[in-house]
């Protein structure tokens, strides 16, 4: 990969040794991915937050790159944590997880990169416009970035997207490159999709069968975002796309002319909503993956105001989202009726299992994928009104 | 034996030799690695219960968690790092985590490494150069 001469001297550690070594593993990734150049990005989203799934070693990896000084060169944005910042006692997160998971976040904060722990950017006015390139590095945010907004990122993981944050660029491959943005599969969807139960079980199925082709759907007529947001995320959780289409509805639209073309009938969305759910009551209900929308965190309000749910529910979001719907009066609501408005954090990366739940309630894909592994939970699978009164 | 020297591409730089560790299967660290001994911990891995410290680990690329490259470091600081790495194929997770490990490595070596290599020979990783140096 040809380095600029900036690229050049950081490589050669005349910028500090933080700097030196980003910008290796930048060229290292650049010549496993047969990148010719690196180029600039305009943000960088970070996972690898969580003390859950990055454990002591993920830990002393931050606090060493921090101790040598490494600081981000563009805006820069944290996954969520394994807990909420304000509210982790009453959520009953253990102590020593609460410890380490502050110092996580310190190591974060030092390098100059924004707490904002979330795992949705775009519901809190982080939307890169179509064409800009960024390095994101949580799957359903790319696939957000990629498909809805029409910006270009590749699927990048914690220390790569780290790496451009504190150089600026990324290597040009992949995803980047206009030419390499073309479907292989189109999914021609012959059934009405009305709730975001509905385009979970979407995405969970094509997921499946694309792996990590790029899909182009038609036939869906509309589509909030809140439901592009869950289609993506558990397309990304099943399979591991991080670009789709959709006629009429997403910026760009382009398909391969040996296309593998799918229907996807009534009979599909019913197998798929079926095979996600077990059946059981839920003690737990967590609505918000990825991180609810102000418009969901309203409709849950509305939904819980009237009848009061038979099981706890948590509302997972960004802490911005959040002190607006307080702002609003839906976290009251919410409160009322024996809700929990969560921040920073999630259903799937805090210890859930450690917090004696034992079936989880959820309207997403993305969750049903990776609560039986990631928190040892019995998933119940379906639309609000069905899973909070089950 | 005369000294046979492989061209291969950098990943990591540095240099470093030891005696060679051949794992004809991917490894995967988290989990698979005990980062306090450097042991194979895996089960039912073609090297299960060896330990990688101080050798020149030969394998065909990584597999598991990305994770893994964290545990790389934790061993790095433990002193149970592998001295170099050889991949056929080099992905993110190993490459990532032999940079933060400053672990020399090398991938796409210009000969067969499994054929050319035994278990317990002395090996040499130029990652500057990119260069496997059999001894």
């Amino acid at each position: 990969m040809l380095l600029t001469k900036q690229e050049q001297s950081m490589y050669d550690g005349e910028l500090g040794e933080a700097a030196q070594q980003s910008m290796e593993i930048l060229a290292a990734l650049g010549a496993i991915y047969g990148a010719e150049k690196t180029i600039p990005v305009t943000s960088a989203q970070i996972a690898g937050v969580s003390y859950k799934t990055i454990g002591d070693a993920g830990l002393e990896y931050l606090q060493d790159l921090a101790s040598k000084g490494a600081k981000t060169l563009v805006p820069s944005f944290l996954n969520p944590a394994g807990m909420d910042r304000e509210q982790w006692r009453e959520m009953k997160i253990p102590e020593d997880f609460a410890k380490k998971q502050i110092a996580i976040l310190d190591a974060y904060s030092s390098m100059g990169i924004m707490k904002t722990c979330t795992c949705a950017p775009y519901f809190i006015g982080i939307r890169p416009k179509k064409g800009e390139h960024v390095a994101w590095s949580e799957s359903s945010a790319i696939a957000f970035a990629n498909s809805v907004l029409g910006a270009r990122t590749n699927r990048e993981g914690g220390p790569s997207a780290l790496a451009a944050a504190i150089c600026g660029v990324t290597p040009y491959y992949g995803l980047h490159i206009d030419e390499n943005r073309v479907a292989e599969v189109v999914i021609d969807v012959r059934c009405e999709l009305k709730t975001m139960a509905d385009f979970g079980a979407l995405g969970s199925a094509v997921g499946k069968l694309a792996k990590n082709r790029y899909p182009a759907f038609r036939g869906i007529k509309r589509a909030s975002e809140s439901m592009l947001k869950v289609l993506g995320a558990s397309m990304a959780a099943t399979g591991s796309v991080p670009l789709f289409f959709i006629e009429g509805i997403t910026p760009e639209w382009s398909i391969a002319e040996d296309a593998q073309r799918i229907e996807f009938t009534e009979a599909d969305l019913s197998a798929s909503r079926k095979g996600l759910d077990s059946g059981l009551k839920p003690d737990l209900v967590t609505i918000g993956c990825p991180h609810a929308s102000l418009e969901e965190i309203k409709e849950v309000a509305e939904l819980v105001s009237k009848r009061k749910p038979t099981c706890e529910f948590w509302v997972c979001t960004s802490a911005k989202l959040r002190k607006e719907a307080d702002r609003l009066g839906y976290g009251k609501a919410i409160e009322a009726a024996g809700g929990f408005v969560v921040a920073d954090t999630c259903m799937v990366v805090c210890p859930l299992e450690e917090m004696g739940h034992v079936v989880t309630g959820t309207n997403s894909g993305k969750a049903a994928a990776y609560l039986p592994n990631l928190c040892k939970q019995k998933v119940a699978f379906g639309d609000l009104e069905d899973i909070l009164y089950r | 034996m005369p000294m046979v020297t492989i061209k291969a591409r950098t990943i990591s730089r540095g240099k470093a030799s030891g005696e060679a560790l051949i794992s004809h299967a991917p490894i995967g660290f988290l989990g698979g690695v005990d980062p306090k001994t450097g042991i194979i911990i895996e089960k039912g891995h073609p090297l299960e219960g060896r330990n990688i410290a101080g050798r020149v680990l030969v394998f065909p690329n990584g597999k598991g968690s990305t994770v893994g490259s964290y545990v790389m470091l934790q061993l790095a600081k433990n002193n149970k790092a592998p001295a170099a790495i050889i991949n056929v194929s080099a992905e993110p997770i190993i490459a990532v985590g032999a940079i933060i490990s400053k672990i020399p490595m090398v991938d796409k070596p210009g000969k067969d490494v499994f054929k050319l290599l035994k278990d317990g020979q002395s090996v040499s990783v130029d990652g500057e150069k990119g260069l496997i140096i059999v001894l």
